[in-house]
Parts: C-alpha cells; sequence; structure tokens
C-alpha cells in the first residue's frame, strides 16, 4: 500500500510538467494586447513608445525561450510571476482567494455527498417504482438546471422572505453563523449538479454490483439482506462512486466561475473571468496551473482511496 | 441476478426493435424526444411561431419603468427594454438548438474519429493519443471553453458564432474519444476483426464497415447527451459575456447583466430564460439516458 | 417455523418436489423455464441434472432456495418437502435459515462468484457466525480446518488473502468450503467444473464426491458433460425443454437410455476411449422456443420416431424394464428396440485419408510467439514480463489431413493458430504455406487459402451486416465474382452447403441460433475456397447435439472439397473423432505428437497420460472401474515457466534430472514423437 502510494505521487510529477508546459505555449497564442489594454483604460492617448516601454519593464519583450525558463524555473518556488494588470504577484493573487473557492468546494461535496447516498441507494433499491421516477427526473434536472440560474432563483428566494447576508466574505472561525448564511445558497447552486451526479452514478454502480454473482453467493449463504446490500453491495459500488465525487470536486471549479459571478464572491473563479476579460496571461496561466493541479492531487487522493477500497488495486505493485 | 439462463432461447425467434418498442419501453425518452422536436420546430419557424420581432423595443413595456409584467400582450413579460420575453425565447432556440447540435456533432465526431484511429494502431499512437486526451480531460469543461474563446478570435457566419461552437466542441472531443476508444478496444479484440484480418481486407474496410458501425450506438448516446450539456455551456459562456453576444438573442445573454433591481421587480426576466435552458437540456438528458438504456446499458459515460 | 423441530415424516428422503414450475415474466413475453417437474433425492445420494443449455436446469435447481430474481421469476409448486418441512411456501427470509446451513450452493463461475473486496477468510468465516453463532476466532479455526479440508495449501496465510490472488480451481474450492461449512444436508452445484481445465475439473470433482461421500451430504449436480454424470452420479434426471424427460440410475440412463433424446444425446457425443466408428448420430434441429413451447411432447418435431399420439404430452411413466427409472415417451419400448438404428444418419462412413506421400500444404519450424505483458503501467514507461506463449513448435500437416491440437488453457494452442494467420507476428520460426515461406508481407498473397473460423459464434460474425452480406464480402474484396447477381448465386450456394436456408440472407446473425451462426462462420471461410481452415475451438461453445452436426458437417466438407484442418480444442474426445494426427501442448512446448490411434491407446507422455486419465467417459462401468491418478498442482505462472521440462512441477514421473534440461522431441515410433527424457525407461 505505501510502495502503491509512492508510485501514485512519483506519477504526478511527470504530469504537473508536462500541463505547464502545454498551459505556456497555449496561452502565448492568445491574441489581443494587455498592455495597450491596460494603458487605455487608463484614459488619454497611448503612444506606441509608452507601451514598448511597458512592455520591457513587464519583460513582454524578452525571447519565448528565456520566458519559458523563468515560468519554468519559478514553479517549483512557488514563483508564478506577476499579474499584468494588478502587477502583485500571482501566486499571492491567487493564495488570497483559493481559500474561499475551496471553502465553498468542501461545503457542496458535503451537501452532495449527504443529499447523493440515500438518493442513489433508495432509487437502485426500489428500481422501476415511482420513487425511483422521482428521483431520477430530480437527478436528470440536477445536470439540465444551469448553477447560475438555480443561484439567482436561490437570491430572489432569499430576497422575498428576508435580506441577504452582507457582502464581503467573513471567515468561518471568525463568525461561522454568517459564514454559513454566506456559503449555503452557492452551496446549493453548485451542489444540486454535484449530487445528480453522484446520485446517477450509484444508482447505476448499485444495480450493476447487484447483478453480480458474488451476490447471489451471499444470498446462496443464508446472509441478512441487509448484510448482503450494505457489505457486499456498497462496497463495491462505492469504487466507481468515489471517482466521481473526486472529479466532480476537482472540477468544481468550472461550476464555480459562473456562481461566484452571480453571488459577487471573490473566489479564484471570479478571478479567472477578470483575467480573461483582461487579457492577465501571467494570471491566466497561473489559474489553469492552480486548476490542473488541484486536478492532479484530487485524482491522487481518488486512486489512494481506491486502493483502500479495492485489495486487487492495493496488491498490484 | 443472472437472467441468462433463462432467455436462450430468445435468438430462434427473429426480433428486431421498433421505434414502437422504445416508445413501450421507454416513455421518458419519448416525453423527451417529443419536446426536442417540439423546439426545433419552434426554433425553425421561430418568425411564424413569436408574437413579436425579437429585437422590437418598446420602452412601455419596460420593468425599468413598471412595466413589462406577463399579460396577454406579453404572455412571459417582457425584458428592460421592453422586449417580448416569449419572442426573444423562441429565437434563442435557434441559438440554442444550432450551437448545440453543431458543436456537439463536431466534438462527438473529432471524438471518434480519435477514439478509433488510437485503438485500431494501438502502440506508440494511442500512448501519445492517450496521454494528450487525459491532459485535457483535467480540465473542468468550462475551464477549457474558456481557455479556447480566449485564443480564437470572435468569428460568425451566416449569424452563427463559429468560435462558441469550437470552444464548446473542444472539451468534449476527449470524453468522446476516451469512450469510443474504450469501446473500440472491445471490438476491435473480437472474432469477426480477426476473421476480416484473416480474409485480408484493408485497414480501412475494418475500421469503416466493421468497426464504425459498431460504435455508433455509443456515438449516438453521447451525441444527444452533449447536445444537451453544450446549450448549457453556450447559456453559461453567454451569462458570462464570453459566448453569443447581442444582439443575437440567446437563453444565456438574457440572463447576463440583470443586476439586483429586477430580482425584486421582474422575476419572469430571469424565471423564464432559465427554464427554457433548463427544459432544453432536460429534453436531451431524458432521451440520452433513455437512448442508454435502451441501447447499451452498460455503457459509462 | 424453526426446522429443527419437524418430525421427520420420511427419514430416507431428504428433498421431495412435486409440480415444479418456474415462470419467468419478461416485458413482452412470458417463459416457462421449468415446466411442472417433479424429483425425489435420498441423503447422501448424488443426483446428476443433465440437459443442454436452456433446458431449465439451472432455473430448477436456483429455484429450491428462491435464488431467482423475484419481480420476474414465478415459482410455483405442489410441494417442496425438504427434510420433512414444506418450504414452498416459505418466504425469503425464512428461506435464509436454511440457505447456506442446510442446502449449500456452488455455481459455475468461480471467477466472479466471490466478492473481490473481502478476504477469503472472511467469505468463508460469514456462514459459520450467522448461522452457527461463532465467534470471530472460532469461525476463524474453522475456516482454517475447512481450507485444508478442501486442499488450499497453507490456510493460515492464505486466510487474508483477496479472491484475485486464487486460481480458478483454488476459487472453486473455497466455493466448496463455504458450501461445506455449516455442514449441510444438501449442496446444489451449478455447473461447478465448467470453467475450469480437465485436469482441474477432476480434481474438484473428486473433492465434492468424496467430502459428500465421508460427510453423508447430499449433491445435485447440474452439468451437460455426459462424461462427468457417467463418472459421479448415483442417479440421473435428463431435461429438455423445461421438462424432466426421463430418470433413473446412472447406469439405466447409460445402459438402457429410453427416451429418444437420450438416445440421440448419447450418440451424439465422440468417445474418448474408442475410436471414430462413423459419424456422429446428430438430432435434427434445434430445442423448441420456450416463448411458445409445442403443445403435445416437446421433443416431437425432432424425434425420429414421431407418430399421431406424440401430439398429445406424454407423462413421465415408470419405465417397465427397470426399477425406479421413469420416461416420458409413448414409445419408449419401441425406442429401445430401435435405439441403434433410429439416427439414420449414423452411416458408417470411413474417415477419408489424406495422402502420406504428399507434399505438406503447412509446415511450421520453430515457431516461436512472445508476448510483453505490462505488469504495471507507468507514463512513458512500465514494467513488462514476457510470455513465451509459444516455444519452439514445430510441425506440418498434409493437404486433406485434419491435425488437431489440444492442450488446457494458456498451454499456447490458439496462439499457434494465430501466428499462422499472422494476426499475430511471430517473434520468431519459419511458417511455410504452399511452398511460401511466410512473413507479414507475403501472407496477403496466401490469405485466401487460410481460413478461419472461432469459437465465439457470438462474436466472430459481425453485428451490423447481415448474413447475406458477410458472406457476399470475401467475394468482392478478393474480386472472386465481380457481379452481383452471381455473388448472390454464390451466397446461396454457400449457405446451402453448411446446411442453412438461402432465405437467411437477409437475417442478422442475432436472429440466428450459435449452430447456425457457427454454420456461417464455416461458409464464410469456405468463400474464398481455402485450402486450410484453422478451426480455433469451433464446438466448444456448443450443445452436444449442435456440436456433432458442425463436426460432421466439417468432415464431410473435407471428403467433398479436401481441405486441410488444423483443429484447436480443450476437448479430447472431439479431437479424437475429427483428426488424423494429434499434437498435445504444455505450457508453448509440444509434449507429444501421433497419430491419432497411437496417442489415444498408447500414450508416452505422463501428461498426456494425466489427461487422458482426468477426462471422464460417458460410461458409468468404465469409469467405476478405472483408478485417476488425479494430477497434482496447476498451471505454472507462464511468466516463470518452470527450468528443464515444463512439465516438471507436475510430473507424477518426476526426478532430479528433469529440472535439468529441456526434452527434444524424440522419435518413439515413425508416427509417434515425445518430449520426455523417460520415454525409452516407460518401456524398458
Amino acid at each position: 500500500m505505501l510502495k502503491y502510494a509512492f508510485n501514485r505521487i512519483l506519477l504526478m510529477i511527470p504530469t504537473l510538467i508536462a500541463v505547464a508546459i502545454i498551459v505556456f505555449l497555449v496561452l502565448r497564442v492568445v491574441p489581443g494586447d494587455i498592455v495597450e489594454l491596460k494603458l487605455t483604460a487608463e484614459g488619454g492617448e497611448v503612444s506606441m513608445e509608452q507601451i514598448e516601454a511597458e512592455k520591457k519593464r513587464l519583460g513582454l519583450n524578452d525571447p519565448l525561450h528565456i520566458q519559458f525558463y523563468n515560468y519554468m524555473i519559478g514553479i517549483p518556488q512557488g514563483d508564478l510571476g506577476i499579474s499584468l494588470w494588478t502587477e502583485k504577484p500571482v501566486a499571492e493573487e491567487i493564495g488570497s482567494r483559493i481559500g474561499l473557492s475551496f471553502q465553498l468546494a468542501i461545503f457542496s461535496t458535503i451537501l452532495a455527498v449527504l443529499l447523493a447516498f440515500p438518493l442513489g441507494t433508495l432509487s437502485a433499491l426500489f428500481r422501476g417504482t415511482f420513487l425511483d421516477y422521482v428521483i431520477r427526473i430530480i437527478t436528470i434536472g440536477g445536470i439540465a438546471v444551469p448553477a447560475f440560474w438555480l443561484g439567482m432563483l436561490l437570491i430572489m428566494l432569499v430576497l422575498s422572505f428576508g435580506k441577504l447576508p452582507p457582502l464581503g466574505t467573513v471567515s468561518f472561525f471568525v463568525d461561522p453563523l454568517t459564514n454559513f448564511n454566506q456559503m449555503i445558497w452557492p452551496a446549493i447552486s453548485v451542489g444540486y449538479r454535484y449530487t445528480s451526479v453522484v446520485a446517477r452514478m450509484l444508482r447505476s454502480s448499485i444495480l450493476e454490483v447487484l447483478s453480480e454473482d458474488y451476490i447471489r453467493t451471499a444470498r446462496a449463504k443464508g446472509l441478512y439482506e441487509r448484510v448482503v446490500i450494505v457489505k457486499h453491495g456498497m462496497r463495491n459500488a462505492l469504487l466507481p462512486t468515489v471517482t466521481v465525487i473526486g472529479l466532480e470536486f476537482a472540477f468544481l471549479l468550472g461550476g464555480l466561475v459562473v456562481t461566484e459571478s452571480v453571488f459577487n464572491l471573490n473566489g479564484i473563479g471570479k478571478l479567472f473571468i477578470d483575467s480573461v476579460i483582461r487579457n492577465d496571461l501571467n494570471l491566466l496561466q497561473g489559474l489553469v496551473l492552480t486548476v490542473a493541479t488541484a486536478f492532479v492531487l484530487v485524482n491522487l487522493i481518488v486512486d489512494l482511496c481506491y486502493a483502500a477500497l479495492d485489495p486487487r488495486i492495493r496488491y498490484q505493485s | 441476478m443472472n437472467l441468462k439462463v433463462s432467455t436462450p432461447t430468445k435468438v430462434v425467434k427473429p426480433s428486431r426493435r421498433t421505434f414502437i418498442d422504445f416508445i413501450r419501453e421507454q416513455p421518458l425518452g419519448f416525453i423527451g424526444l417529443i419536446m426536442i422536436i417540439t423546439m426545433f420546430f419552434a426554433a425553425i419557424f421561430a418568425p411564424e411561431v413569436a408574437p413579436y420581432n425579437p429585437e422590437d423595443v418598446d420602452f412601455e413595456a419596460s420593468p425599468a419603468l413598471g412595466g413589462g409584467q406577463p399579460s396577454w400582450e406579453h404572455p412571459l413579460g417582457a425584458d428592460a427594454f421592453g422586449r417580448d420575453i416569449l419572442s426573444r425565447l423562441i429565437y434563442g432556440a435557434r441559438t440554442a438548438l444550432s450551437i448545440g447540435f453543431f458543436s456537439a456533432m463536431l466534438g462527438c465526431t473529432l471524438g471518434a474519429i480519435i477514439g478509433t484511429t488510437s485503438a485500431y494502431f494501438g502502440g506508440k499512437v494511442d500512448l501519445i493519443i492517450q496521454r494528450l486526451i487525459d491532459l485535457m480531460l483535467s480540465f473542468p469543461i468550462v475551464i477549457l471553453a474558456i481557455v479556447v474563446i480566449a485564443i480564437f478570435p470572435k468569428t460568425v457566419v451566416v449569424g452563427i458564432d463559429i468560435n462558441v461552437i469550437i470552444a464548446i466542441a473542444i472539451p468534449f472531443t476527449p470524453k468522446v474519444a476516451r469512450v469510443i476508444r474504450s469501446q473500440a478496444l472491445t471490438i476491435v479484440t473480437l472474432p469477426y476483426i480477426d476473421a476480416a484480418k484473416a480474409a485480408g481486407y484493408s485497414s480501412s474496410r475494418i475500421i469503416f464497415r466493421h468497426i464504425l458501425p459498431n460504435v455508433s450506438a455509443p456515438f449516438l448516446i453521447m451525441l444527444t447527451a452533449f447536445i444537451g450539456q453544450a446549450i448549457l455551456l453556450e447559456a453559461s459562456l453567454s451569462f458570462l459575456g464570453l459566448g453569443v453576444v447581442e444582439p443575437t438573442p440567446s437563453w444565456g445573454l438574457m440572463l447576463s447583466g440583470v443586476n439586483s433591481d429586477y430580482y425584486r421587480t421582474a422575476a419572469w426576466m430571469i424565471i423564464y430564460p432559465g427554464l427554457a435552458v433548463s427544459i432544453a437540456v432536460f429534453s436531451f438528458n431524458l432521451l440520452g439516458d433513455s437512448l442508454r438504456d435502451w441501447l447499451d446499458p452498460k455503457l459509462k459515460l | 417455523m424453526s426446522v429443527s423441530k419437524i418430525k421427520k415424516y420420511n427419514n430416507d428422503v431428504l428433498l421431495d418436489v412435486l409440480n415444479l414450475s418456474v415462470t419467468f415474466e419478461l416485458k413482452n413475453a412470458s417463459v416457462k423455464a421449468v415446466d411442472n417437474i417433479s424429483f425425489k433425492i435420498k441423503r447422501g445420494e448424488f443426483l446428476a441434472v443433465v440437459g443442454e443449455s436452456g433446458c431449465g436446469k439451472s432455473v430448477s435447481a436456483l429455484s429450491i432456495l428462491k435464488l431467482l430474481p423475484p419481480k420476474i421469476a414465478k415459482i410455483e409448486s405442489t410441494h417442496l418437502i425438504f427434510d420433512g418441512v414444506d418450504i414452498s411456501n416459505w418466504t425469503t427470509s425464512q428461506l435464509r435459515e436454511i440457505r447456506g446451513k442446510r442446502i449449500s450452493m456452488i455455481f459455475q463461475e468461480p471467477m466472479t462468484s466471490l466478492n473481490p473486496v473481502l478476504t477469503i477468510g472472511d467469505q468463508i468465516t460469514e456462514p459459520l457466525i450467522t448461522h452457527l453463532k461463532l465467534t470471530a476466532n472460532e469461525a476463524q479455526n474453522r475456516a482454517i480446518e475447512l481450507m485444508s479440508m478442501v486442499g488450499i495449501p497453507e490456510p493460515e496465510n492464505r486466510l487474508n488473502q483477496y479472491p484475485h490472488q486464487f486460481s480458478g480451481g483454488m476459487r472453486q474450492r473455497v466455493m466448496i468450503a463455504i458450501g461445506l461449512a455449516c455442514e449441510p444436508d444438501l449442496i446444489i452445484a451449478d455447473e461447478p467444473t465448467t470453467a475450469l481445465d480437465v485436469t482441474i475439473q477432476a480434481q474438484i470433482l473428486e473433492l465434492l464426491k468424496d467430502i459428500s461421500k465421508r460427510l453423508g451430504i447430499a449433491v445435485i449436480m447440474i452439468t451437460h458433460n455426459l462424461g462427468v454424470v457417467a463418472a459421479y452420479a448415483d442417479n440421473v434426471n435428463v431435461m429438455y425443454a423445461a421438462c424432466i424427460i426421463e430418470t433413473g440410475s446412472s447406469n439405466d440412463i447409460f445402459k438402457n437410455p429410453s427416451h429418444p433424446y437420450t438416445i440421440g444425446l448419447l450418440r451424439s457425443v465422440p468417445r474418448l476411449d474408442k475410436s471414430r466408428e462413423g459419424k456422429l448420430a446428430t438430432i435434427y434441429g434445434l430445442p423448441p422456443n420456450l416463448m411458445n413451447p409445442p403443445s403435445g411432447c416437446r421433443f416431437a418435431e425432432r424425434c425420429p420416431i414421431y407418430e399421431k399420439q406424440c401430439d398429445n404430452s406424454p407423462a413421465l411413466i415408470d419405465n417397465v424394464t427397470s426399477k425406479n427409472a421413469k420416461v416420458a415417451c409413448w414409445k419408449t419400448d419401441f425406442a429401445k428396440v430401435t435405439g441403434a438404428k433410429m439416427y439414420a444418419s449414423n452411416k458408417k462412413t470411413k474417415k477419408s485419408v489424406p495422402d502420406v506421400n504428399a507434399t505438406p500444404i503447412l509446415t511450421v519450424n520453430n515457431l516461436k510467439q512472445h508476448f510483453n505483458i505490462s505488469l504495471r503501467s507507468g507514463w512513458f514507461t512500465s514494467k513488462s514480463g514476457k510470455v513465451k506463449a509459444v516455444d519452439d513448435v514445430s510441425f506440418s500437416i498434409l493437404p486433406g489431413e485434419t491435425v488437431g491440437l489440444v492442450g488446457e488453457s494458456g498451454c499456447g494452442k490458439t496462439s499457434v493458430g494465430r501466428s499462422i494467420l499472422h494476426l499475430n507476428n511471430p517473434t520468431n520460426g519459419d511458417i511455410n504455406f504452399q511452398n511460401i515461406s511466410m512473413n507479414k508481407d507475403s501472407i496477403a498473397l496466401v490469405r485466401r487459402d487460410m481460413q478461419v473460423i472461432f469459437q465465439d459464434p457470438f462474436s466472430s460474425l459481425n453485428p451490423r451486416m447481415t448474413i447475406g452480406k458477410i458472406l457476399e464480402e470475401p467475394l468482392i474484396v478478393h474480386k472472386i465474382i465481380n457481379d452481383k447477381a452471381s455473388r448472390l448465386k454464390r451466397v446461396n450456394e454457400l449457405l446451402e452447403q453448411v446446411g442453412l436456408y438461402t432465405y437467411m440472407a437477409d437475417r442478422y446473425p442475432h436472429e440466428l441460433s450459435g449452430g447456425q451462426r457457427q454454420r456461417v462462420g464455416i461458409a464464410r471461410a469456405l468463400a474464398m475456397e481455402p485450402k486450410l481452415i484453422i478451426c480455433d475451438e469451433p464446438v466448444s461453445a456448443l450443445d452436444v447435439s449442435v456440436q456433432a452436426q458442425i463436426i460432421n458437417l466439417l468432415e464431410d466438407l473435407q471428403a467433398e472439397l479436401g481441405i486441410s484442418y488444423l483443429f484447436i480444442a480443450h476437448d479430447l474426445a472431439v479431437v479424437r473423432h475429427i483428426s488424423h494426427k494429434v499434437i498435445v501442448m504444455y505450457l508453448g512446448k509440444i509434449m507429444e505428437v501421433a497419430d491419432e490411434k497411437s496417442l489415444y491407446s498408447k500414450p508416452q507422455h505422463p501428461y498426456t497420460k494425466a489427461l487422458l486419465d482426468a477426462a471422464p467417459v460417458p460410461d458409468p462401468e468404465i469409469e467405476k472401474n478405472r483408478k485417476r491418478t488425479i494430477l497434482k498442482g496447476e498451471l505454472p505462472s507462464p511468466l516463470n515457466p518452470p527450468p528443464g521440462c515444463v512439465f516438471s512441477t507436475r510430473c507424477p514421473e518426476y526426478t532430479k534430472e528433469c529440472s535439468k534440461l529441456t526434452p527434444p522431441l524424440v522419435k518413439f515410433t515413425d508416427e509417434h514423437f515425445v518430449s520426455c527424457i523417460k520415454v525409452k525407461e516407460f518401456n524398458a
């Protein structure tokens, strides 16, 4: 098991390097010029000389391989360059915002897991009944309803019953209640899809597992049906479900991009949109890298969970 | 439990499943199909169906001035410029369905070709393609789409945003390629492919005659599901201001820029466009799910 | 109702089933998979239920403990008395108390019947803890005891292992251990050895027989293998199309079969212990469709002695000639008398004989096929091991000759076929076909002359093409016939040649039965007018009666067209029947080559002997007097084959020299070659 974990961690390194290279190359193609955008935003006429000077100052005129070298050298030291717009270090920009997004992700994961398990299990065990149909329709709805629209509906709902929590996020450790009040609505709006995806996966894997031969063996042994389902069925059905939970967690950022806009939360989703609109190459680069790293890390955790649940993988190495 | 034991004689009697069987066995899917057909009709015949021109501005009906409530005149109300929401939704269906269909088609076709080739040739080709797919799959769809939007300049051809289509199609490609590849990998090991090789058929004949027709079921299932997801993605991108732009009517665009005023005063401006997106995507998901249950219940998407 | 409180009403009879029916309610049809069957089993009896696939034998067994999906399967019976108690109306929660405690089950697929994420120990102790209320510690000690009883080495260590660390045979032993855990009164074994190799099958069946006799456990064994029935069963129920059509002691059934179906079935199996006497008997047609079964005798349509009265269902009545035997046939007396003549196709045709002096059509010299198996995959690197699937194999095939290639799974027999066809490019060696030395380019020249038939009739035809299109394709690709009309004529000709109907050209593969599909596979090969057909297990997925039809067809085609066959199979009896020459393989190497007669009557290699010894013969008298030397142990990992003779680890004649040198294939007689250093010793 330890050897497996070690191998898995080693395997992450080439993945991350490849991601970093590709991100760098791809983003060099981005059209539009941040400097021009930035200088004109400050108003007034801008001369070519001013733009050139600014570019030089920001290091944008260096040859590509120098830029690449600086970028690759910086990464392991946590140096992702500076934001071309705010001129603060990218790492700092991301660092100050990632906590909020992370908390939101955790919140919606808890929500999703709490809801998805009963939904998926009931739907599978009562397959073909009215209950199953209702749950299936609810969960198909979950992957149909746009998260940002759900957020808007929630805002409307809150507004008609009371008032919105104050703007500007309060830390969970300072004022848990306000924090909870601020987080719960965006968490629900991204969590609906999350819940549905997990519940659907759980349903189909339970159904698949229950038709396996070893379930018949367990019944033929005279085990209680409860034991058959929970011990023999659920543990196997959990395997693909864990993968989905992990994948969706890593991909929550996609959902957060829109949801943070709706709720006006200063997480990295919103930062991402800003960086695209402002052509802030360095920031965009840093964010994409962050997303990929998050994905790789979550994948690692998923694989370790998998190995813990499935001896076939644990003993492979 | 294993039902194989019970139905061995089934093969004796010719059984070809028909559309009628689909309706009977998958009522939910049939409902989805009817809704999709209705939407397509509305979109194609938008000028005949819609009560107003979607771009007609009528400031008297603007909620900013206290008007625009749903009424006989404007069944779903009017927006900030007093434009009829129902008409904009009907025209918006054109954008949603065309972008949804073309981007899903593009993404699925690319994915199918990449997946099949990768599986058939195997070896180094397969390994490299697989690694690229893995890399692309480590980004959320929305993020990938936005990056593509940032790279591709805006291009509009006959009223359709090509760059949006590409931005949506690209994140789908690796997903489809992965599923099709694994399907094709199973097929490649089947005896009928060996028989074809032993009979000396050419590679292209084997790919096009013997492999591709047998991945058509997962292709169809994914195409349906991804049209729904593409509609959703188009709405999100437009909402963020990165997709379709004014004056093209788009459901996502109708929700963007709605500021907090309208939350209280003009709920219809928010409710109906989102509902349109949800129903459209829901219908495609319903159909896609039923197609999967019907054609290939073990398919993992 | 607790089982222990019930008075024993007839101490002798353990299970008494009366009028059991099982109906599957499917979406658009209902199938009566078991139709009104009745039987009894005594304490300690070994009862075999035999029949072809789909006859309802497994379903009837599963229905006793209601292990069928309750929503679809309707189980009805007048009574089902187990140890004096009628359990026919018990709910599943009542039945749970006797499942695994008093009645255990062993299933067909050892690879999927154990839970992959739980340890073996956990799975064996479960029934002990549930039923006997043992503590975890007691249960574990008992599990170790059980594991050593069923012959699992080092039980203390293996207790904590998972199913994937066990081989198929070992898993089946685990299943038996689970079944024995609570010392039940009855074990129901559903095709327990069908998925296993013949030497492992012998191990498992001997174990089952031995333990059940010792502990007085009754066994119901469901099987399609008549040899297994003859070797192990006391009594036999023969099932056909959801009904029991004949029952009796194993002697009654094999010596005096009374039902035309039983007679036909017994005559259609090739015999391991006898040379081919003529063509195999075949039963005409296919079993009836149970969605719409015929009203009278279910066998009427296929019966060679059908008469008007057969349109009424015959009851299962006492068979007058023998005690306890019963048969469901109106004409049983007539059937018994005419048994030998009844199956008219049993012509005493001689096997066509190839010209021994002709130049071989195919010569294989020192063929090697090695595979790199990836053990662990990384980014661009992977750790791999080398499997020598085929290691230095040489043989030749004459025009019009059938060469049988036998061996257990993993011996490399299929790889030989695939290398010759260049479906895998051989690692090394020389394959000479019609005087052309073949490599991956020159193979294109001879594709037409060398064809292949595969095992699995379900996946060897493209499901998206009609039969007509499948048969037409080679004619187009190889430009054999260029105009459409003549092509279609040729397709019809091919269909008729393999015994199909021309209207089937418009059908899709899934609309045909397994046997019919296999005929299409043969027709596809014939379309190119080949000189050699590689038959890779062509009949092993088929039922006995259909298998005989296909074997006869292959023989007819050879007589008619002079085709050579490389016949790859694991069934020794089938190979004996069809082959002129037989090659025995083990772990990638040839162990023995000889003409059919000397190989089967005077086997020289210890492996060949063991193989022949392990396979049961459908004759209880012979089986009674047979002393089996059961091969110990299992096939070594092909990744790490033993040094010297590859068979040395399991060989009963093993001495130290065997691991020192690899024995060459040496001449024993003119037609007989053996690769064992002790051949001379045996004959001294």
